[in-house]
């Protein structure tokens, strides 16, 4: 199995993890071409995930806007309310075909977090989470849904408390216990074989939007838009499109406070060719490899690397990257909820932004379909708080 | 040309002797202070010195480490004031001096400008905990033209055929990780560790020197398997976390009761 994107990807971890990555990778190549797996993890998908997910023509906003027709991905309608738990049920059943019954993971925003919970809680698996302390600050409403579900968290205050950090944290616990441990990856990010193994499982993004796009408008679209924190639900859109060169591929990333500031994480934007958390990326870092402290009010795009696939793409020019800021995002936020009547998760107000801004300049015959990769209500509160608005939580 | 790593332990082979090799970060809590804890460590004995290059994110390092890093940080220590304090030992020492350090910091500096300054520095060796055999390739030619070994890492988790490949590749010693787990003391190794050095026994004849966990003398003293080295971090950055600028006496006297 090829281990990189080019020169991207790798496994830079201490060998102590070593053999655990390579029995994960011999279990993904044994499984995943086996019949079984696949219907087993088909009705997963269905009847857990609530899949396929509408591909939904936002009539609305296209009118508004004037342009190209609009169409949202509705990865917000999925069993917890996000495309996390395409991936959390690949590895789940993976790890529990390996025989493991403790499990622990990362999460930003909480999404990952919550997703992973819920099919522990279903597979009877143990759950530990890891979450930066500024996330599970401005994601309480998360942390608090993963503990109902059974999961324990802990809360990670080194380094800048966010992803980052609660990524380095689940290395660390997972070298302690690696013999009956594993590792849910979150995003298409990590050594070798996640970000293989979590876009073969996100990839189904892709698979039904084909099959959607061309029931309805019996053609291909013309662009494909997301929002990029690792990058798992952009590559699980991106993939099944790679091929076809007409479609044009576009990643949005997190500008925070503007990429002129010191306050974002537009990791292709300003980032450079870099190793950190076993990957060969892009990576946000100083002249002496540093990593550099991100921000960006979604937690979820919080992240001062990315997937290395999407490094990949972008060094080929088969994908471009984007950056939207807050304000920005949250102008999306406030759109999408009264134009559609959806409330889109901030990471996905990112894209939705970027799509507000290229379908106008468009021709009307032309098609833009946006991942929707999750729901707003977890953000909210944060929203509400950016703006100024007081809301009692009780 | 002979690496001074080589030398070091064909010597004390000779005297049936095993190495004591100690970790510090440079510029904990800053340089000054840092070479003189090097120094006192060199007057009270010790065979191989290891220096930490700080890191903003070290994911093999338990939490003695990792503040050790963050303080190093806070007082602006980069990777080239590492250079400039190994230059300044090395004007007056022939110990062996190691590097740990984590592979972005190689990779962004430069991987052949990074071997370069080492070569002219005086370094033997470079441990990257991050950097499995799978990927050492990128780094091995540039670190052989300046006579810079790179130390492998082995865990209790490494099965044979892999201790194998890995004993292979290896030049110098072979670091040989106690536990499971990130660096810092612990209360217990629990380890089959004659299991562990029999099996590496059985298919190198490398130096073996024995790091994680250790923490002072009863314990290595009672320590299963002929370990011909070993590696002592977290109880000496300890000991700088409590006494910081004042600690150059205090880690003498540590690596003297190590000694004894
Ligand atoms: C709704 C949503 N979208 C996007 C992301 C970003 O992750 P990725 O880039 O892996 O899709 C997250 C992460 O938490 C998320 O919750």
């Amino acid at each position: 199995m090829d281990r990189k994107f080019g020169e991207f990807g790798g496994q830079y971890v201490p060998e102590t993890l070593m053999e655990a990555l390579l029995d994960i990778e011999k279990a993904f190549l044994k499984y995943s071409k086996e019949p079984e797996f696949k219907s087993e993890l088909k009705e997963l998908y269905e009847n857990v995930a609530n899949r396929p997910s509408k591909l939904y023509y936002a009539s609305e906003m296209t009118k508004d806007l004037g342009g190209a027709k609009i169409y949202l991905k509705r990865e917000d309608l999925n069993h917890t309310g996000s495309h996390k738990i395409n991936n959390v049920l690949g590895q789940m059943l993976l790890a529990k075909k390996m025989g493991k019954k403790k499990i622990i993971c990362e999460t930003g925003a909480g999404q990952h977090g919550v997703a992973t919970a819920t099919i522990a809680a279903l597979f009877k698996m143990e759950c530990h989470v890891f979450m930066g302390k500024e996330d599970v600050e401005r994601q309480a409403l998360n942390v608090f849904r993963m503990e109902l579900l059974g999961a324990k968290v802990t809360s990670v205050d080194s380094g800048t408390g966010t992803l980052k950090d609660a990524v380095n944290e689940a290395f660390r616990q997972w070298t302690r216990e690696v013999d009956d441990t594993y590792y849910l990856m979150g995003s298409v990010v990590g050594p070798h074989p996640y970000p293989v193994m979590v876009r073969d499982f996100q990839k189904i993004i892709g698979e039904e939007v084909r099959e959607q796009i061309l029931l309805t408008e019996g053609r291909l679209p013309d662009t494909i838009i997301a929002c990029v924190g690792g990058g798992s639900n952009a590559i699980g859109i991106f993939h099944d499109f790679i091929k076809d060169e007409q479609v044009s591929l576009i990643g949005v990333e997190a500008a925070g406070q503007g990429i002129e500031t010191d306050f974002h994480a537009a990791t292709i934007s300003k980032g450079s060719t870099g190793i950190f958390h076993g990957m060969k990326s892009k990576f946000l870092q100083d002249e002496y490899g540093k990593i550099m402290p991100v921000y960006s009010m979604s937690a979820g795009l919080d992240y001062p690397g990315i997937g290395p696939e999407h490094a990949y793409l972008y060094s080929i020019g088969r994908a471009s990257y984007f950056p939207v800021t807050d304000e920005e995002a949250i102008v999306a936020f406030e759109y999408l909820s009264r134009m559609e009547g959806i409330i889109p998760a901030i990471e996905s107000a990112h894209a939705i932004y970027y799509a507000m801004h290229l379908a106008k300049k468009m021709d009307k015959d032309k098609i833009i379909v946006v991942n929707l990769s999750g729901r707003g209500d977890k953000d909210v509160y944060q929203v509400a708080k950016f703006k100024g608005v007081e809301i009692n939580e009780q | 040309m002979n690496n001074r790593i080589d030398l070091k332990f064909k010597k004390l082979n000779e005297l049936n002797k095993k190495a004591l090799i100690t970790f510090v970060t440079a510029g904990d809590p800053n340089l000054e202070t840092s070479y003189k804890v090097i120094e006192k460590m060199i007057a009270e004995g010790i065979d191989i010195l290891e220096i930490g290059i700080p890191f903003s994110d070290p994911l093999a390092e338990g939490p003695t480490i990792e503040k050790a890093s963050y303080r190093a940080l806070e007082s602006n220590t980069t990777t080239d004031d590492v250079f400039t304090l190994v230059k300044k030992i090395r004007k007056d020492y022939e110990l062996p001096i190691l590097l740990m350090l984590y592979v972005n910091l190689i990779y962004k500096y430069g991987i052949d400008k990074f071997m370069a300054k080492c070569g002219e520095a005086g370094v033997d060796g470079l441990i990257i905990p991050d950097l499995p055999i799978e990927e050492v390739q990128e780094l091995k030619s540039n670190a052989a033209n300046k006579n810079i070994y790179i130390i492998n890492l082995v865990a209790p988790t490494t099965k044979d055929d892999r201790l194998l490949m890995i004993a292979k590749e290896s030049e110098g010693f072979i670091y040989c990780v106690s536990s499971l787990g990130v660096t810092g003391e612990r209360k217990e190794i629990t380890t089959d560790l004659s299991d562990f050095y029999n099996r590496l026994r059985g298919i190198t004849n490398l130096p073996l020197a024995l790091g994680f966990g250790l923490s002072n003398k009863t314990q290595i003293d009672g320590l299963k398997g002929e370990w011909n080295g070993f590696i002592v971090g977290s109880a000496i950055v300890n000991i700088i976390a409590q006494y910081g600028i004042d600690s150059p006496s205090y880690v003498g006297e540590f690596i003297r009761s190590l000694k004894d």
